[in-house]
């Protein structure tokens, strides 16, 4: 069993960071910024040629942090790769030791640096759970019988902040029925936001990591709000960011604080960092939620 | 209604460049309907072909070309001047440009690219509606189709990326599945959204696919 699924399991407050391949060879650097997270987080959430831009595989960069000793969340999306590579994907996942796997849609190729490719999407989040449900039982979406086989503690990603916010939860009810069992939110900023969802969600029974982003000035919040599906960063903070003389610090800051008061208040089972090229921020964001 | 563009001139130009004699062919059908393919564009386009030195010997709007055996019948029709062209320039949608080059020996040459499947919303303006996926799930999703209208063709619901219910791929389209969550409410039927929809079934659909109504045969 994972890391993260026994923290999630034993109700611990679970916490994952997120990190992504780098454009090229050199791994150090995202190297170093995991050994730093270390122990501190239950799983090292590795994008998928996040925002459609190519970069290191999501694979490779797992297989990187295994032999380091660290626990992986193996994002795979529907973009790229169609059922027999998503497959074949799971089965190298399965022998490289990886526990955990997270499905989702994947950024439209128009939007990265590669515009031209041939967007995919032969599986959708739902497809590719229910893929690695399939696997897990020991058959192939072929219906072929395989003598070993991986199994993920699975996952999948939602939007609270979506209007209307009832095709979020069907879609989540969808996921949760192709294997899911837990989720990480796009990344919200207001603890109004998750107490709703809290609510909304209780049915579901399911486990969810908030998803936080540490603003690194009031101008990154404001292109965030104008331009990211499903953020919204309320007035009050871009304006506690615009009046600190050191707004990352205030980012950090406030991140730490809202961790704080979502684990203190009980609004969701964990925690999500995606701190966007300065992952080295990670450990001062846990610190400053006392974690 | 198959929806068409005229290629650039220069594109066509660059197409025509080993060709003097030239005969224009349209569709009577969508490429008229989509003002790319009838009498008027070809009288159009007859001059400016003229303008660049070529002659155009003759043109003919076939009723439908992408139908062979009428197509075969306008040729014949014309035959003596077929065999003296050097190309023919087609305005018809890709099909009928390949129909046309079944029947004769020169090249024929698409002066259109073929867009999409769509509706004529109005005059001169068009949007893609069906992707001939050959598997319609229009019943269960409110008669919007998500393998057109979404970006990612995504069967279960929609990602993340719609903002203000707008596609994260063209803010100018509304995200299918907004769409098709308020028609099924408006419809009564929101039930449907709820059913997982299995991934498609490729191996029905390797094209080029053929349909045979003959033999006592059905659609398969």
């Amino acid at each position: 069993m994972s890391l993260l699924q026994k923290a999630l399991e034993n109700n611990e407050f679970a916490v994952t960071a997120e990190l992504a391949p780098p454009k090229g060879i050199d791994f150090s650097h995202a190297l170093q910024c995991a050994e730093l997270f270390g122990e501190r987080v239950h799983g090292i959430n590795v994008t998928d040629f996040q925002s459609a831009i190519l970069r290191a595989t999501s694979l490779a960069m797992c297989k990187a942090l295994i032999d380091m000793g660290l626990e992986p969340v193996f994002q795979i999306t529907g973009r790229d790769r169609n059922r027999l590579a998503i497959q074949g994907e799971m089965l190298s996942a399965g022998f490289f030791g990886v526990e955990n796997l997270l499905a989702l849609t994947g950024d439209h190729p128009t939007v990265g640096d590669n515009p031209d490719a041939k967007p995919v999407y032969d599986l959708d989040s739902v497809g590719i759970l229910q893929a690695a449900t399939l696997l897990s039982q020991g058959v192939d979406m072929g219906g072929n019988k395989l003598e070993t086989y991986p199994s993920f503690f699975l996952g999948a990603s939602v939007t609270p902040e979506y209007d209307p916010i009832e095709l979020q939860l069907i879609k989540m009810q969808k996921k949760i029925q192709a294997g899911a069992k837990f989720f990480q939110t796009q990344a919200i900023y207001s603890i109004e936001t998750m107490k709703k969802f809290k609510e909304l969600t209780k049915p579901f029974n399911t486990k969810i990591l908030a998803g936080i982003i540490p603003l690194k000035s009031a101008g990154m919040a404001k292109y965030m709000n104008k331009n990211i599906p499903g953020i919204n960063v309320p007035d009050e903070l871009i304006e506690r960011m615009k009046k600190s003389s050191e707004p990352a610090k205030e980012g950090i800051k406030i991140a730490g604080e809202l961790i704080y008061e979502l684990r203190d208040k009980n609004l969701c089972d964990g925690v999500h960092i995606m701190a966007i090229g300065a992952e080295e921020n990670v450990p001062l964001i846990l610190d400053e939620a006392r974690l | 209604m198959i929806i068409s563009q005229h290629k650039p001139f220069e594109e066509i130009k660059e197409l025509l460049k080993d060709s003097n004699k030239i005969i224009l062919i349209g569709c009577g059908e969508c490429a008229t309907v989509c003002k790319v393919g009838g009498e008027e564009e070809l009288v159009a386009m007859k001059a400016k072909l003229e303008e660049i030195g070529k002659q155009v010997t003759a043109f003919i709007v076939p009723e439908t070309s992408c139908n062979y055996l009428l197509v075969r019948r306008d040729l014949k029709k014309i035959k003596d001047t077929v065999s003296d062209a050097d190309a023919i320039l087609s305005f018809a949608c890709g099909d009928g440009t390949q129909t046309i080059g079944k029947l004769v020996d020169i090249p024929v040459y698409p002066g259109n690219n073929t867009m999409f499947v769509g509706e004529v919303e109005r005059v001169g303006v068009y949007s893609e509606a069906c992707k001939t996926c050959g598997d319609c799930i229009l019943g269960l999703t409110g008669d919007i189709c998500p393998v057109t209208k979404c970006a990612k063709s995504l069967l279960n619901g929609p990602c993340g990326g719609a903002k203000d219910g707008k596609c994260e791929v063209n803010p100018e389209n509304d995200c299918a599945w907004i769409l098709i969550y308020e028609k099924l409410k408006k419809l009564g039927q929101l039930e449907k959204i709820y059913e997982i929809q299995k991934p498609k079934e490729y191996s029905k659909v390797a094209h080029p696919r053929t349909i045979s109504l003959r033999d006592g045969g059905a659609a398969q």
